[in-house]
């Protein structure tokens, strides 16, 4: 249960960015999430609220957008994308790969203010 | 009709923090010619015998020390300090992870550049610790064969993160039907090429190939 760590984190970048853009109240908060991040959905939408409280980020909906895992495949020499399930091998050719172009995501993208 | 609300694009990681401090912080291990290795697992997976094995025998010849994450106890320090290895507790109360911010307050009053090997060895957890870098050189997994061989694709995540695997208790394989093409073949899904050793602490099977291994890393690391 890393998520609330997370969720207060995510709350102090959105804070953040809210006061330099005149201090509104943040309706919603966007977050980037790729498989390899090491973290449970459920568990940080439902921490989300809890870190929330008395911010000016309070009532404000977290919106997760999944990123695919894409991988490097040696064989075929092209990235391929797997989808959001962690299987580390070539859609295409079969060979396994290690390497991973993107997944480990865990940023927030956006913030949707008041006006 | 309410207003349209005014997007603002961020793109920020939010683990920059602890991303920075483990960047510094591997910077400053390098500098200071220490080997710093992480042990990750699920609890009771004996991270702390195979710890305690590999802090003996390492010693005299090389200078060690060692961080050990727990909840609440400080029984995992008390044994490893046993060994003469000196040892300090980081107690992480309900959290459930170390992040690099623990391990540099933990490292204030350490003269690191006086060790040769530093391990660190994070709380007994499958999932949190994966999001944080702690500056190790080399991250291990260890997964004991009482374990289940599937836990690779139920902890992509730290499976994929880690530069080792250490299947430990192999000398209870036998006696609890562990299927090691299994595992093996769950750990090529997740982590595909990632080196694998089996140890037993208890009867020393392996652990020589682990300390070989140990030393291979942290010769290559320092040069």
């Amino acid at each position: 249960m890393h998520e609330l760590s997370l969720a207060i984190e995510i709350v102090e970048i959105a804070q953040a960015e809210a006061r330099r853009h005149g201090n509104g109240r943040i309706q919603a908060v966007h977050l980037r999430l790729g498989p390899l991040a090491g973290v449970v959905e459920e568990a940080l939408q439902a921490a989300f609220p809890l870190a929330a409280q008395g911010t000016v980020a309070e009532g404000a909906e977290l919106v997760i957008e999944k990123a695919p895992l894409v991988v490097y495949c040696p064989r075929c020499g092209a990235e391929r994308q797997i989808g959001f399930e962690v299987w580390l091998a070539c859609p295409v050719c079969g060979a396994p790969t290690p390497e991973v172009r993107q997944g480990r995501e865990l940023e927030v993208t956006a913030l949707e203010l008041e006006t | 009709m309410s207003p349209q609300p005014r997007v603002v694009q961020v793109r920020q990681n939010v683990l920059k923090q602890n991303d920075v401090v483990a960047r510094a912080l591997r910077e400053e291990f390098r500098r200071s010619g220490v080997f710093v290795v992480s042990l990750v697992s699920s609890p009771g997976s004996g991270k702390t015998t195979v710890l305690e094995s590999t802090l003996a025998a390492l010693q005299p010849s090389r200078r060690v020390a060692a961080l050990v994450g727990d909840l609440a106890t400080e029984n995992d320090a008390l044994r490893l300090a046993r060994t003469g290895a000196a040892v300090k507790q980081i107690v992480t109360g309900t959290v459930c992870h170390l992040d690099a911010m623990m391990v540099r307050r933990a490292l204030e009053d350490w003269d690191v550049r006086a060790l040769d090997y530093l391990f660190i060895e994070n709380v007994g957890n499958l999932v949190c610790p994966a999001a944080y870098d702690l500056g190790e050189e080399l991250r291990v997994v260890l997964v004991s064969v009482t374990e289940g061989e599937d836990k690779p694709l139920k902890y992509p995540p730290i499976f994929h993160g880690s530069d080792l695997v250490l299947i430990t208790k192999i000398d209870l394989a036998e006696a609890v039907g562990f299927d090691r093409q299994a595992l093996r073949k769950n750990l090529e899904v997740v982590a595909p090429g990632v080196p694998v050793l089996e140890v037993s602490a208890k009867t020393g099977a392996g652990m020589e190939d682990w300390l070989a291994v140990l030393h291979e890393r942290a010769v290559a690391a320092r040069t």
